[in-house]
């Protein structure tokens, strides 16, 4: 079977005012469908321009990238994004914050008006799946930050894409919530099966929800480890505090330092 | 009494205390109605010339509200242009700011050689004072869309045009309706300045006639109706924005102006 997503041999330099700065350097990743890969490593390892690389919105200086067996050429319009900030609007309700991808991707775009309905019915289930039954037809301030980072979430998934790219979604939050958001999210994933791409500084998180760790350099980001996560599905949050996933935490910490002097 | 009262009084209660401060002060220390006439001696003189005060005033709110709103659609339209690309923005903003600078009463004279006496110059000058901050606020209010929010519609395939109609145009409004209020309170100084230069009609008209006749009542009946007449227009778009942008003072987002 070929990979889903492939980032193939990528290097990226962004071109500034005061010299280039080398993003990712040779940088090679591939996922199958329906895998969670997550990817860590030191600030500044180039992690949010790999979002931008596998979204389509940058294009790459050398290598390229394949999502389905096609070559990612502009907007992939197949990819959710959530990011540490949950970038509500602070001016729709709650269910037309997660319906405004519907109003911009086509099929959907061309449907909306004619099966709002339907839709609406769609974003509220979605809604209820993440724990936010009944807040549909609240505005986003009337929200603690864990409930906006769902919205978010439902935001991301609402027009089915094959790809979720996340950038840091839980980082911002407290140690409960990020955990209850752990469970959602593994939850959702394991429900609808998508693929996903996960950028985090949280090596716990990394273990705790992904199938496959990517750790990266300092910049220029250049691929350091790939570690499988062995434990089995469905998860439980019990995980992690046994002595395997803390040892899988600690062989990636250390590993994380090295990367950091180096 | 409860806060919730008081805080509604107090703007009254302060305005009548300032009155009353002004009148004691005046009758104290006798102060002569030329150089400041006490607030009795100004309500007596609005009492007495209410017809021409009533005509000038109308005079003067219907000039600077034509300026005012051809500074609002102006405003808006040049915002636009100038919050849609970088280049335009980087481009048109030294200009700008060079035109804002330059004092209207400077300007007054050419626009009365172009239209001759009258209501045109008042409007006009109306209109150039007041456009300035609705251009720069509806700018900021678009160019300050949050990158990562740019992204997650782009990736979906979002136009430029889809982002301003989705995000950037709604996210505009507190910024504009912050900035009304300001433009309204200076569209009744550029038209009072422009009618003291050159009218034969409005309050500032009104209170140079009134000052070369050493009435001085008169002249200070006329700034106080000005004054009464800005506070009015303020108030009117201060419940505009609350009634239209009232998200925007819920969330941490905050209107400019």
């Amino acid at each position: 079977m070929t990979a889903f997503v492939d980032i193939d041999d990528v290097t990226l330099v962004y071109k500034g005012a005061s010299g280039g700065v080398h993003a990712l350097d040779r940088f090679s990743v591939s996922l199958q469908k329906g895998e969670f890969a997550a990817v860590v490593g030191p600030s500044g390892c180039g992690k949010s321009s790999l979002m931008k690389l596998v979204t389509g919105l940058v294009p790459p200086d050398f290598g390229k990238i394949q999502i389905a067996g096609d070559t990612v050429r502009g907007p992939v319009k197949m990819a959710g994004m959530a990011f540490q900030n949950p970038n509500l609007l602070p001016w729709r309700k709650v269910i037309d914050n997660v319906l405004l991808p519907l109003e911009i991707v086509q099929p959907h775009r061309s449907r909306f008006r004619r099966e709002k309905e339907r839709y609406r019915e769609e974003a509220k289930a979605l809604l209820a799946t993440v724990g936010l039954d009944g807040f549909a037809e609240r505005f986003p301030w009337e929200l603690s930050g864990g409930m906006q980072q769902r919205v978010s979430l439902c935001r991301a998934l609402i027009h089915s894409p094959a790809l979720l790219m996340l950038d840091e979604p839980f980082a911002a939050l407290d140690a409960f919530t990020r955990e209850e958001l752990w469970c959602v999210l593994r939850d959702l994933w394991q429900k609808i099966g998508f693929t996903v791409i996960l950028v985090t500084h949280d090596l716990r998180e990394a273990t705790f929800l992904a199938d496959r760790i990517h750790m990266m350099s300092a910049r220029p980001g250049r691929l350091v480890l790939t570690k499988e996560v062995p434990f089995p599905r469905p998860r439980p949050i019990e995980v992690c505090y046994e002595a395997a996933f803390t040892d899988i935490v600690h062989e990636l910490r250390a590993k994380i330092g090295e990367v950091r002097k180096g | 009494m409860s806060t919730n009262a008081m805080e509604r009084l107090s703007p009254w209660l302060f305005t009548l205390g300032m009155f009353l401060i002004w009148e004691i002060i005046c009758r104290a220390f006798k102060v002569d109605p030329f150089i400041l006439p006490a607030p009795s001696q100004i309500f007596v003189a609005m009492a007495t010339y209410w017809w021409p005060l009533a005509k000038n005033s109308f005079v003067t709110l219907w000039t600077t509200l034509a300026g005012f709103a051809l500074a609002v659609v102006f405003g808006i339209v040049l915002g636009i242009v100038v919050g849609w690309s970088r280049a335009i923005y980087r481009g048109l903003y030294p200009v700008m700011i060079g035109f804002n600078s330059v004092p209207k009463v400077a300007v007054v004279p050419i626009l009365v050689i172009w239209f001759g006496i009258g209501e045109i110059p008042a409007i006009l000058t109306a209109f150039l004072i007041s456009f300035f901050p609705i251009v720069v606020n509806v700018a900021t209010g678009l160019s300050t869309i949050e990158p990562e929010l740019e992204d997650v519609l782009r990736a979906l395939g979002a136009k430029k045009l889809d982002i301003m109609l989705k995000i950037g145009i709604p996210r505009t409004q507190p910024y504009l309706f912050g900035s009304l209020k300001v433009a309204i309170t200076l569209a009744f100084v550029g038209t009072v300045v422009s009618e003291t230069i050159a009218a034969n009609a409005g309050l500032g008209f009104l209170m140079v006639q009134a000052g070369s006749n050493f009435q001085m009542p008169l002249v200070f009946a006329g700034l106080l109706l000005l004054a009464a007449e800005g506070i009015v227009m303020y108030a009117i778009f201060a419940y505009i924005e609350t009634y239209f942008v009232g998200w925007a003072f819920r969330s941490s987002m905050s209107a400019g102006g």
